[in-house]
């Protein structure tokens, strides 16, 4: 039973606080939906823990052990899918899987395991096609079939029904239910309802209140 | 090992897929170095004089051209984010993309040079050091140059503003490339260029992909 937890977080982006003494804390199973109007830093959050953005102060850990302290670990045990879908359009998508599969240390499992992948979200039919002839879904999809491949505890999707049809969403909803019940964890923002079981709601809106003077102060503070 | 040469194998494989980039850097530098006949006269004399210097400095302007490209795609389309992300080492990554780069730009530019020394009238005495300065040179190019590619990123105008940042740290690599061929010319001792170019080589291979990856994990932050 592990546990990933964040205490006091603050973020500072180009000089304006996004959000400030935000905690959060996810276990074995869990999912955590991060929710709050455009701009509250819900892909903030999300980028911070995957590694890629520094907390300005706070500190997030693993089992009551600092991220910090070991970043390649941390990647180990995480997926994340951003905004982009990284894509490659001269590639073929069985060679675009192919290469995120081979960078993680369960590669030959998850080259093997990717076709299923594929099939599972219905694309298993367009293996050979290259990546522009793709469509928005498409590459979407590819990109969910890309974390499913390659087992991993932790799973940050920032808005990852975009593009998809209802169809697929529901999909989504049950893959998500299947990576909670093997003791995995989900942290995905959304602005459409997900149908998910147990899920607990962060309102990233709620620590961005009193902008002006605590922006100012912490600031101050040298954070 | 493994994952460093896929990083390789990826990176060729976009690169001969989209075709035009390194055929471009070949193509650039031909027609800059058949231009200076050009400009200067077809007076033998005064081509094989400026000959090893005229190819040196074509072959680093060549190499600059693609240099924007190096993480800007992989930036745009979120690639970057999930490398970074990857179990790898972003140095592994870092200096697989940059061996990629030299494989299509900088070898074929090797190839081309000996053709290019024989249009500027150079002693074939010159030939083999030519290309010993240049295989020793460019791998230090594009190593240096990854650099000033991340270092851009997400900046409008990248491609300009590389060039500014890169081509004066361009200029040992210059002076001992060209010396090299100059002293193999005129019959002198070339070992000391050679130790002093590979120590260049060198230097770079431990340094720039560390600086590299920085500038990469700050741009994608």
């Amino acid at each position: 039973m592990a546990t990933f937890a964040g205490q006091d977080l603050v973020c500072i982006r180009g000089e304006r606080l996004v959000f400030s003494h935000l905690d959060f804390n996810i276990a074995s199973g869990g999912c955590l939906t991060l929710i709050g109007r455009n701009g509250a830093g819900k892909s903030s959050l999300l980028r911070m823990m995957a590694g890629l953005l520094r907390p300005s102060s706070g500190v997030m850990s693993w089992d009551a052990t600092p991220v910090q302290d070991d970043m390649d670990e941390h990647r180990e045990r995480l997926h994340y899918v951003g905004h982009h879908d990284a894509i490659k359009p001269v590639l073929t998508v069985e060679e675009n899987l192919k290469f995120w599969a081979g960078l993680r240390s369960d590669a030959q499992e998850a080259q093997a395991n990717f076709k299923e992948a594929l099939d599972l979200f219905s694309i298993g039919h367009l293996m050979d096609v290259p990546g522009r002839f793709l469509s928005a879904g498409q590459k979407r999809r590819a990109n969910l079939a890309r974390i499913i491949a390659s087992k991993s505890q932790v799973w940050l999707l920032d808005e990852p029904t975009t593009a998809l049809d209802k169809e697929t969403i529901a999909k989504l909803e049950e893959i998500i239910e299947n990576h909670r019940a093997t003791g995995g964890m989900v942290v995905l923002s959304t602005h459409s309802d997900l149908n998910i079981k147990n899920q607990e709601i962060l309102d990233v809106s709620a620590f961005s209140a009193a902008r002006g003077q605590e922006s100012a102060s912490l600031l101050a503070e040298g954070i | 090992m493994g994952r460093f040469i896929s990083v390789v194998r990826r990176d060729l494989r976009l690169a001969l897929r989209q075709g035009s980039d390194s055929v471009m850097v070949v193509m650039f530098f031909l027609l800059t170095v058949v231009l200076f006949p050009f400009g200067i006269g077809p007076e033998g004399n005064i081509l094989a004089r400026v000959a090893s210097g005229v190819i040196f400095v074509a072959a680093l302007l060549a190499s600059m051209l693609s240099l924007e490209r190096l993480f800007q795609t992989d930036y745009e389309d979120g690639s970057l984010e999930l490398l970074t992300l990857s179990p790898v080492p972003l140095e592994i990554v870092v200096l697989g993309k940059i061996t990629a780069h030299w494989l299509t730009t900088g070898l074929p530019l090797i190839i081309a040079s000996p053709l290019l020394a024989v249009l500027m009238n150079m002693s074939s005495d010159g030939f083999s050091m030519l290309m010993l300065a240049l295989l020793l040179g460019t791998p230090a190019l594009s190593l240096i140059g990854a650099i000033g590619a991340a270092l851009v990123l997400g900046s409008r105008r990248g491609g300009v503003l590389i060039s500014l940042l890169v081509l004066p740290l361009f200029v040992p690599v210059l002076i001992f490339g060209v010396g090299l061929v100059e002293a193999a010319i005129g019959g002198f001792a070339v070992k000391s260029q050679i130790l002093i170019l590979s120590g260049i080589l060198f230097a770079c291979l431990a340094f720039c992909p560390f600086a590299a990856a920085a500038a990469v994990r700050q741009s994608v932050e």
